[in-house]
């Protein structure tokens, strides 16, 4: 009687590329940065291009999901997608020079190829939105997941009622996507800035964001309101006085959607280093609805 | 359920039978602790006299097998300005693992939940999963031993057998067909009525050695509603936040991972390292904002994850009380007290 067990192979070595269960754990799919284009003096936007004709074909996202980037030998991080998921060519990052990974992308040049495993996580629920009135609230680099978003708008205009843009960040050097706005506007999307801190280039309003939201809130009534979808994103700070305001103002907390930013080195579900309380931001989120964000201890 | 009684001497022939064919990992005395006790280790061990069943706990759980400390996940080799990247699950053969305690075989069936469940099954902890052939073996419940509060102090699924100790011979639960037919070799027998007396008593007295307990009623409303209590406080102010509790943990999975560029510039590595939640960076990201800056908010996470998050999600928690953080902790934490005084129970 033989008492060897029988090794198992799990998924044999040379067919880890398929993209079956197993797989696609560390499947990367391999991409090329395209082009590189200085936003601020802390923030890039990268256009990249999955590298395979047919991967390109299939890869598909929703606004407010995220991807990890790879540099291979340097490391991996999350970021969310910065473009319009009807964009197959090209995806757009929009990252600021903050760390190891961040910095090494500030360094590379057009042409360099990098690694994308994705994408991950919840997305905003934009056709839930339709027949609504949008109101997208960023603060600081929160405008980088919302851009995708506001893509969706723009194809979809028709779709939605009232949009309004509120964008805050600390000074007129800060501002991301200039060249965007006049295109938001032609688009019939009300664009409303505030800065923290103005200089004399600056014309617009000054002060927290707060200010400007309860500014658009006393103009509408009560129906308006309650029809109105929010979509939040920003530094962890923010989300409680946003959030906290809009609620009392009659928002319903099902129609605010945050998207949160946590640490993260899988973005399946395993690493736990992106979890709130004991959910996991990566499989749950980054897109919550405020009700859920409630209910998190910690979250926000 | 299949039921066998074997002899203790044919327990050996069975092990020499499986040792000669298979890589065989056991408990073994590695040492004596300052306190003149025995310290055991799960190690590879090809001599049945080496095998110490009657173990009381080890220091480390067998976690290194199945979920190693610091694992490769990929390698990337450069050239012409642009990279390939080869995974490899880091499996190349079959174990025996030879006497693992309920608890232990229970944290298994919890990791399997999370790291083989939902979207995103995990190939490295899969692959070493499916090439396990389990001997679960009856243990005495140490002081710090409170599994039976966490409902892991006997282990209905997960093994291959199961062999409970009733005097001179072990009583033998039979799991898998591979067990089954392993064990026709050597000389078993039905238990006769005298054998199920005899294990109903090894059970009764082996519940009578529990002495820690954790009340695990409505712990989840309760974790949720103490969020704020000052014991968390109190309890971070002890903690050093040095991670030994889940270096020890044998269901803790959290990791990190890093990217290294080898010497000769040509080739890279993406390494993996179990992390732990009480380390000062756990929750840190890009920018320098910690989520979790201060040693009680990460030692609470630690508990909300085990025993309140793991049981929304699984319907039963991450813990399996098996005690070993408690007993390695530097600063003297253990379960138990941690929960009661959440409870607000004088202990």
């Amino acid at each position: 009687m033989d008492h060897r067990l029988h090794f198992h192979e799990v998924l044999p070595a040379r067919k880890w590329q398929r993209k079956s269960d197993l797989g696609s754990f560390e499947y990367t799919y391999k991409a090329e940065i395209t082009s590189i284009y200085k936003l601020t003096g802390y923030e890039n936007l990268y256009r990249i291009r999955l590298v395979d004709d047919d991967d390109r074909k299939h890869f598909s996202f929703r606004p407010g999901q995220f991807i990890m980037l790879e540099a291979p030998g340097v490391g991996e991080a999350p970021f969310s997608i910065s473009s319009s998921p009807s964009n197959h060519e090209d995806i757009e990052l929009c990252i600021r020079t903050v760390g190891n990974l961040t910095a090494f992308l500030s360094r590379a040049s057009r042409g360099m190829r990098v690694g994308v495993r994705g994408p991950f996580g919840t997305s905003f629920p934009m056709e839930r939105m339709h027949g609504g009135h949008i109101l997208l609230i960023a603060g600081g680099l929160g405008l980088a997941p919302l851009r995708s978003p506001i893509a969706h708008v723009q194809e979809h205009r028709s779709k939605f009622n009232h949009v309004d843009i509120v964008y805050g960040t600390r000074d007129p050097s800060r501002l991301l996507f200039k060249f965007q706005y006049e295109m938001w506007k032609k688009d019939d999307i009300n664009l409303h800035i505030i800065l923290e801190k103005a200089d004399p280039t600056w014309a617009g309003p000054v002060g927290m964001i707060t200010k400007v939201l309860e500014e658009i809130i006393a103009k509408r009534d009560a129906s308006f309101i309650h029809n109105t979808y929010a979509i939040v994103c920003g530094p962890p700070v923010m989300f409680k006085f946003v959030c906290g305001m809009l609620s009392e103002n009659g928002i319903p907390m099902q129609k605010m959607f945050v998207s949160l930013e946590r640490r993260m080195h899988c973005g399946m579900g395993k690493c736990c280093r992106c979890n709130v309380g004991s959910t996991y931001t990566c499989l749950s989120g980054p897109v919550f609805d405020y009700w859920t964000v409630m209910n998190l201890k910690e979250a926000i | 359920m299949i039921f066998r009684v074997l002899d203790k001497k044919a327990l050996r022939e069975f092990f020499d039978l499986l040792a000669a064919e298979n890589t065989v990992v056991g408990p073994v005395e590695t040492g004596i602790d300052r306190k003149g006790e025995p310290l055991y280790q799960f190690e590879q061990v090809s001599d049945f006299e080496k095998l110490r069943l009657d173990y009381s706990t080890t220091k480390l759980p067998a976690k290194r097998y199945f979920l190693p400390y610091r694992e490769k996940l990929a390698t990337f080799k450069f050239e012409d300005h642009d990279w390939q990247k080869t995974v490899d699950f880091n499996i190349d053969r079959p174990y025996v693992f030879f006497g693992l305690h309920a608890c232990d075989i229970n944290a298994l069936n919890r990791l399997d939940k999370v790291l083989l469940g939902n979207n995103y099954p995990m190939p490295y902890y899969a692959a070493k999963r499916i090439n396990m052939f389990i001997i679960g073996v009856n243990c005495r419940p140490r002081p710090f031993c409170f599994c039976r509060s966490m409902a892991a102090d006997s282990v209905t699924h997960g093994f291959d057998l199961f062999l409970t100790d009733i005097g001179d011979r072990y009583f033998v639960e039979i799991m898998s067909a591979t067990a089954f037919n392993f064990l026709k070799t050597v000389r078993t027998s039905e238990p006769d009525e005298n054998d199920h007396v005899r294990y109903m008593k090894a059970v009764a007295e082996k519940n009578k050695l529990f002495t820690a307990r954790v009340d695990t009623s409505d712990l989840t409303k309760i974790l949720d509603m103490e969020f704020q209590s000052p014991v968390w406080k109190q309890w971070g102010d002890k903690c050093l936040g040095c991670g030994t509790c889940a270096n020890v943990c044998p269901t803790c999975y959290c990791y990190g991972v890093e990217e290294t560029v080898r010497v000769d510039l040509k080739t890279a590595d993406k390494n993996k390292t179990l992390y732990s939640c009480n380390v000062i960076d756990f929750a840190e990201v890009g920018g320098g904002h910690n989520f979790r800056p201060e040693r009680s908010t990460r030692l609470k996470y630690r508990y909300y994850h085990k025993h309140r998050g793991f049981v929304e999600a699984f319907e039963e928690s991450l813990c399996v009380g098996c005690g070993r953080c408690g007993e390695a902790c530097l600063a003297g934490i253990t379960v138990p007290e941690v929960i009661a005084s959440v409870r607000g129970e004088e202990q």
